[in-house]
């Protein structure tokens, strides 16, 4: 049993799925000698040498579709963005290659390619550098999604997208980076939670909080401040955008009647918009009032000093929560 | 200087040494160039050092207030002085520049009050100045994005008969992306009047040049249809002297140009780099013997174009704007926090509004709240 941060426990993911498959590869921008910006591939090169762990060309498209080749040819690539807003020079390897190369070749190839993103807002960073671009890749057929939100999670989900046949995006949440928890590395993968699987966090009664990444703190926080006021939130981390754990969601609002979802990204056509759409059209008549989201505004992620403002935070949870109560 | 002079004989072989173009040794020696001849007057020289000193200096404020949390981050253009300068100030009023996030010293040149600079690292803005006041684009911090953007206004130039220039600014690791690559193919095929001015500061990050290319970069442009040519970024009067030669070619209808301008980042990438992670002191030191700066100083000396009194009275100018940045950064407002609704479209959107007010009146619970708190007490 260790203590671990969430960044360490990805370097942890990486180094376990390496050490386990010689096919596994690590590249992106300056993911060798300096271990990338955040430190996750911290030490991997030094281990694993340039041939496994490559420093590549500053071009995020060529990073996807050089690794769309290698996995052609039986490589797994694990590649790195660097930041979120940084993902989109490699959209179309990303959008038209990668998601749908397999349809294309009626089944006949595999890309077990993983594009991890550091996602998300709060580090005080300039533009570019705070994107919450989720849906994008949600609404991709052939992408998987997922993203973690602690550091067990961040252990387990690293090696299990880099064990999927399936291309993965695998968001992590920056700000959360620093999070620690103890991690045991005895656990093996069977024992793991399934990739797909949605968690409830928190057992409650009176409404569910769903949230995934970075906003799962925010929503235990809630919960917490809200027990103090005798109302009992049940809060639940959808670890996976895409699939969707149904079966998790439904139950929960099936039982509790009412539903708030929260995340960083904006709201207009976000996960919100499709987790109300699904809970509504399978529990309506459950429900004791409508959905609501609380989400990032419709609006490019603002300068540093704004992003308290613009990113859902503790009491704008909980006046949803407020709201959904009152109906 | 003939269009001639910037042709094909400026590139050799495949791996024969990479002439430099260099007009003050490092040890501060005027030499000649077969091709690039600098006429500059004693006044002119001065205000080349006067520049460099200035915003060396502004770049040095700007790193001590990240340092004490003034400033989110800051990204130095410790050592690359002479290539900003010298290009900033071959320009003409009418040329139009696209730069990087980096480009302090040609914001500088163009007369952008270097106070403006710090709004976007200090969180309150993402660019602070009007970009046609000056013609000087807003800072772009994704990779290579500005160089299609620099094309594009070069070509509408062409397209307006207008003679003028724009000038692309980008990095040795910009060089690989696809929209650098692109905009060398555009510049090309529409014979557009840009200057793509890449800076070799031998790093991306922590990534050496050898990741980026395996020829010498201003040899690319050959493949592209343009002449390349490597000047002595740490020379400002190469510099100043090459590209003004390419953007008056540019402006002469006879394409665009690709300078790399040798240099080499001496600090760290910005201040959350720790470069001591990926690369060896012995470099750093040899190219302090290179200082862009140095050699003006050695050469203003050396022939008696400046004295004592110059540089005392550059020192006391250089404190002055040193302290004018300080001060106005500690000044900047935090921004409205409805201004996060602001200039999103040039026309009405529902949406946005609904939200605006919404927030609004969200606030103003909490204003309700402190006004009931106060009056308990
Ligand atoms: C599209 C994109 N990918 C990655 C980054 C992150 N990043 C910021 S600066 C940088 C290195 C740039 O190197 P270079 O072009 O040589 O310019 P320099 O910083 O040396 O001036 C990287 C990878 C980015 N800003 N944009
Ligand atoms: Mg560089």
């Amino acid at each position: 049993m260790a203590t671990v941060t969430l960044a360490k426990a990805v370097t942890m993911g990486l180094r376990a799925a390496m050490e386990a498959d010689p096919k596994v590869l690590v590249m992106g921008e300056d993911v060798g000698k300096l271990g990338g910006v955040f430190r996750v591939t911290d030490g991997l090169q030094k281990d694993f040498g340039e041939d496994r762990v490559i420093d590549t060309p500053l071009a995020e498209s060529g990073i996807i579709g050089t690794a769309i080749g290698l996995a052609l040819r039986g490589y797994r690539p694990v590649c790195e963005i660097q930041f979120d807003g940084f993902v989109y020079p490699a959209f179309d390897q990303i959008v038209s290659q990668l998601a749908k190369m397999r349809a294309r070749a009626l089944g006949k190839v595999s890309l077990p390619v993983v594009v991890r993103i550091p996602v998300g807002g709060g580090i005080g960073a300039v533009e570019h550098h705070s994107e919450s671009n989720e849906a994008y890749f949600a609404h991709t057929a052939g992408l998987r999604v997922v993203a973690c939100s602690n550091p067990v999670d961040a252990y387990f989900m690293t090696q299990q997208a880099i064990a999927s046949d399936d291309p993965v995006i695998l968001y992590e949440p920056k700000r959360r980076y620093w999070e620690k928890a103890d991690l045991d590395e005895s656990l093996t993968l069977e024992q793991a939670a399934p990739l797909h699987s949605a968690r409830v966090l928190r057992s409650g009664t009176d409404a569910t909080v769903i949230a995934y990444g970075p906003m799962v703190k925010t929503a235990m926080e809630a919960a917490t401040a809200a027990a103090e006021e005798g109302k009992e939130l049940e809060v639940i981390d959808l670890r996976s955008l895409s699939p969707l754990d149904t079966g998790t969601l439904e139950a929960s609002a099936r039982k509790t009647g009412r539903v708030v979802v929260v995340h960083e990204a904006p709201g207009f056509l976000g996960m919100g918009s499709e987790l109300a759409a699904r809970i509504t059209e399978t529990c309506f008549f459950s429900l004791e009032a409508p959905v609501l989201r609380v989400t990032g505004f419709d609006t490019p992620y603002p300068p540093s000093r704004l992003e308290e403002e613009y990113l859902p935070d503790l009491d704008r949870l909980l006046d949803a929560v407020d709201r959904s109560l009152a109906y | 200087m003939t269009d001639s002079a910037l042709g094909t004989r400026h590139i050799p072989t495949q791996g024969s040494e990479p002439e430099l173009v260099q007009l003050l040794t490092p040890e501060g020696q005027r030499v000649e160039h077969p091709t690039y001849s600098l006429q500059i007057s004693d006044d002119e020289l001065r205000g080349l050092y006067r520049d460099l000193v200035l915003v060396r200096r502004v770049d040095a404020e700007a790193t001590a207030l990240q340092r004490q949390g003034e400033l989110g981050i800051w990204a130095s253009l410790l050592g690359q002085e002479a290539a900003q300068v010298g290009s900033g100030r071959a320009m003409a009023e009418d040329d139009y520049a696209f730069p990087t996030y980096r480009e302090h010293g040609v914001a500088w040149c163009r007369g952008i009050d270097p106070l403006n600079l710090l709004g976007l690292f200090r969180g309150v803005n993402h660019g602070g100045w009007d970009p046609d006041e000056k013609n000087f684009h807003l800072y772009t911090i994704v990779i290579g994005a500005q160089t299609l953007h620099a094309t594009g206004y070069a070509m509408g130039m062409q397209k307006d008969g207008a003679e003028s220039a724009v000038i692309a600014y980008f990095g040795d690791g910009a060089t690989s992306q696809g929209d650098v690559n692109e905009a060398f193919i555009y510049a090309s095929v529409f014979n557009a009047p840009v200057v793509f001015f890449c800076q070799n500061n031998q790093w991306a990050i922590s990534e050496p040049i050898e990741k980026q290319t395996r020829i010498p970069l201003y040899q690319r442009a050959m493949g592209f249809g343009f002449p390349g040519v490597r000047v002595d970024g740490n020379d400002v009067l190469a510099v100043l002297a090459v590209t003004r030669a390419a953007l008056q070619k540019a402006r002469e209808g006879s394409g665009p140009t690709l300078i790399e301008a040798y240099t080499y980042r001496m600090g760290a990438h910005t201040t959350s780099d720790d470069p001591t992670r990926y690369r060896l002191t012995h470099e750093l030191e040899s190219w302090k013997l290179k200082d862009p700066i140095e050699r003006v100083k050695a050469y203003l000396v050396r022939t008696g174009k400046a004295d004592q009194a110059y540089f005392d009275a550059l020192e006391r100018e250089a404190d002055g704007l040193a302290a004018h940045v300080r001060r106005g950064c500690l000044e900047m407002p935090d921004p409205d926090p409805l201004s996060i609704f602001d200039h999103v479209y040039a026309e009405r959107h529902p949406l946005l509004e609904e939200e605006r007010e919404q927030f609004a009146a969200y606030l103003e619970t909490f204003d309700a709240v402190d006004a009931h708190d106060a009056g308990d007490r």
